[in-house]
């Protein structure tokens, strides 16, 4: 047999049909939906008169629109057209018998962290979802991809994608992490490096001893922003951690079951001499705490970096480098580490799990938020959430002056009353520094967990290594 | 689905690289429940001021490309985001293709699904087609499927590739679902053997 990269062999074992150009039928295990892109997907099976194919094997949970601040059963917390969507969801659910998480359950929260809590992404799968950090499940050694809402139509009647094979792309990173270098770090070096676009077109699968020495939470991090690479799904080939995270949850498999599992679970990684498209390779020495100072993921550097001179890119990137220091209100040469912050925000499906929480409490444990500072936790779950307070995290958060708040996307979208105002400066521990991403004129700053705690406590952003 | 015959029209030149959906429509227009309607918004932070007056300087305020069909753009096309929210506000809006340098890989399979050709093209080509799009409403585009070719106002004609079931469906207004319902069958046949193989999924 040839050999086989991780992604082939998942690839290899879902496809229902493959046509002569290689146009083919995946099937998809795990269909993840939630309020925003999923309405007009329901109404086109019932326009049609079609039927969810497999209810068992779809999950939903509202997570986008839902405000985050306690009380909010009440539906007057929400504008109406967030009830709306809400409303849509409950009803969507009920009325097509899916899984469904709403927003009065403890188990709620952003789909990306539900799915792995509740045992839903399991090594192996295909998962989809209407979001494009669907990503995230990549960790487990899963196939997962963001999809759109013709696509999520299309899985909820067949349980099948049409999609063409993508290419092979190998992102190492070799050695150890030097102290105050995170999961996030190693991802956004990685955009950084390659760009918004290095991964068009591929699938990455990361690895290398830097990636094994992470969690499952970091690794969950690393898979999270892959697309913000370009790349539609991340992976990392499941071993000891993989299996020990989901043994015992609620939908992972027992017994006889489980051991069959893991049985072909040991078989999911890339062999020796598969071969790869594109290779990318990092020391992981080489990664340092890093921010964004554009409105692009790829713009990235060390937090001791000073803001760059749009003149030293090339092509289109010279233009878009002045858009975005314009956006930005900042100036070359400018200390990154100069940069006063308004706002801080820790949460998101990139960095909402305790381990998230961990480190930011470790950074502020005993200290307080620079005065006139709006911060905020967000926890990824309701389970986050109870684990947090349970490990006396929240008490951190809220003696520093942090709010502590309920389950959600939040500000890393503001789709819901989390929003930054014209010119406000947030240190945020989501994925896109997008133009009006957290608010109209809002300006966004991606970090680690642990870098924003940092930025929070002293009102710039701040090297976490000077806490430490 | 409808389907996608040859367009010749007005083309409005966007010379920006990473235009993500974000840009293309904004989050607050994403609590609709319906696909329709989302032109209004196309754009809309660059489009309007906050007290929701258009900004003179941006392309599609100016007479010139408010009827525009096409659009042609710089590299990495209508990154972030998966929300098809962003073609449906092109295609709302009128836009029927989009030219770029690279889309990036969700939203270029999206625009597939609502009938709205992104076509990829050496840079040197956008750069072309680009300064084109410039000269405004007396300019016209001519953008063939069937022969896979744009051509310019000047009668520059080049050929771009694209995906022959993309194709296929474009042009005959095919919609995904009836195409994979056929294939029933096999996915009955696929479901069966995986149950056996992997009965814990």
């Amino acid at each position: 047999m040839s050999p086989k990269t991780l992604y082939d062999k998942i690839w290899d074992a879902h496809v229902v049909h493959e046509d002569a150009d290689g146009t083919s039928l995946l099937y998809i295990d795990r269909h993840l939906v939630h309020e925003v892109t999923s309405p007009q997907a329901f109404e086109g099976l019932r326009m049609a008169g079609r039927q969810v194919r497999a209810p068992g094997k779809t999950i939903a949970v509202p997570d986008h629109n839902v405000p985050t601040t306690p009380g909010r059963e009440n539906p007057d917390q929400m504008p109406e057209d967030s009830r709306i969507q809400v409303a849509a969801l409950d009803k969507n659910a009920q009325d097509f018998g899916i899984h469904y998480y709403p927003v009065s359950d403890v188990r709620q929260g952003i789909v990306h962290i539900v799915g792995p809590e509740q045992g839903w992404t399991l090594p192996g799968m295909t998962v989809v979802c209407g979001d494009s950090h669907t990503a995230t499940h990549g960790a487990f050694g899963a196939l997962a991809h963001g999809i759109g809402t013709s696509e999520v139509e299309h899985v909820l009647a067949t349980q099948t994608l049409i999609q063409k094979k993508s290419k092979n792309m190998k992102v190492e990173i070799t050695g150890k992490l030097r102290p105050g270098v995170t999961a996030k770090d190693i991802t956004l070096s990685v955009i950084g490096e390659t760009g918004t676009a290095g991964g068009t077109g591929y699938v990455i699968e990361y690895c290398g001893e830097a990636i094994r020495d992470l969690s499952m939470e970091g690794r969950m991090t690393v898979c999270n922003m892959a697309i913000e690479g370009g790349a539609r799904a991340g992976l990392i080939a499941p071993d000891e951690k993989t299996f020990e995270y989901v043994e015992g949850r609620p939908h992972a498999p027992k017994g006889a079951q489980w051991e069959a599992a893991m049985e072909w679970w040991k078989t999911l990684y890339s062999d020796d001499d598969a071969h790869w498209d594109k290779v990318v390779t990092i020391r992981g020495e080489d990664i340092a705490p890093v921010v964004t100072w554009g409105t692009s993921p790829e713009d990235v550097l060390p937090i001791t970096a000073e803001v760059p001179d749009p003149a030293s890119f090339a092509g289109g990137k010279v233009s878009a480098a002045q858009r975005a220091l314009d956006y930005m209100g900042l100036k070359p040469g400018q200390k990154l580490s100069d940069i006063e912050i308004d706002t801080v925000f820790i949460g998101s499906c990139t960095n909402g799990r305790i381990e998230d929480l961990r480190a930011a409490a470790a950074v502020v444990k005993g200290k307080k938020i620079k005065e006139g500072m709006r911060a905020m936790v967000v926890p990824g779950s309701g389970l986050v959430r109870a684990q947090a307070e349970e490990e006396g995290l929240a008490d951190i958060f809220k003696e520093a002056g942090f709010e502590w708040r309920m389950a959600g996307c939040s500000m890393c979208l503001a789709m819901n009353p989390d929003q930054l105002s014209e010119g406000e400066r947030c240190a945020s521990t989501s994925n896109r520094n997008f133009e009006g991403r957290q608010g109209y004129k809002g300006r966004t700053h991606l970090m680690s967990p642990a870098m924003a705690a940092a930025a929070a406590v002293t009102g710039r952003l701040t090297d976490v290594r000077e806490l430490m | 689905m409808e389907k996608f015959e040859k367009i010749t029209g007005i083309a409005a030149p966007l010379p920006l690289v990473n235009i993500d959906t974000d840009m293309i429509i904004p989050k607050q227009f994403l609590k609709t429940i319906k696909r329709s309607g989302l032109g209004v918004n196309l754009f809309d932070e660059m489009r309007y001021d906050r007290q929701g007056n258009e900004i003179p300087d941006f392309v599609l305020n100016q007479p010139a490309y408010r009827e525009a069909e096409i659009l042609v753009a710089g590299e990495n096309f209508g990154c972030g985001s998966s929300r098809e929210h962003a073609p449906w506000a092109l295609k709302d809006f009128g836009i029927k293709c989009v030219i770029a340098p690279s889309f990036a890989d969700i939203f270029y399979s999206n625009c597939f699904k609502n009938g709205i050709l992104p076509i990829v093209l050496p840079q040197e080509a956008v750069d072309v087609l680009m300064k084109d799009a410039e000269k405004g409403s007396n300019a016209r585009m001519v953008v063939d499927l069937e022969a896979q070719t744009v051509t310019s106002s000047d009668g520059e004609v080049f050929s771009f590739d694209v995906d022959s079931f993309k194709k296929h469906c474009l042009l005959n207004g095919l919609d995904d679902i009836g195409l994979t319902m056929e294939k029933a069958g096999a996915i009955d046949t696929f479901e069966a053997q995986a149950a056996q193989a992997r009965p814990w999924v």
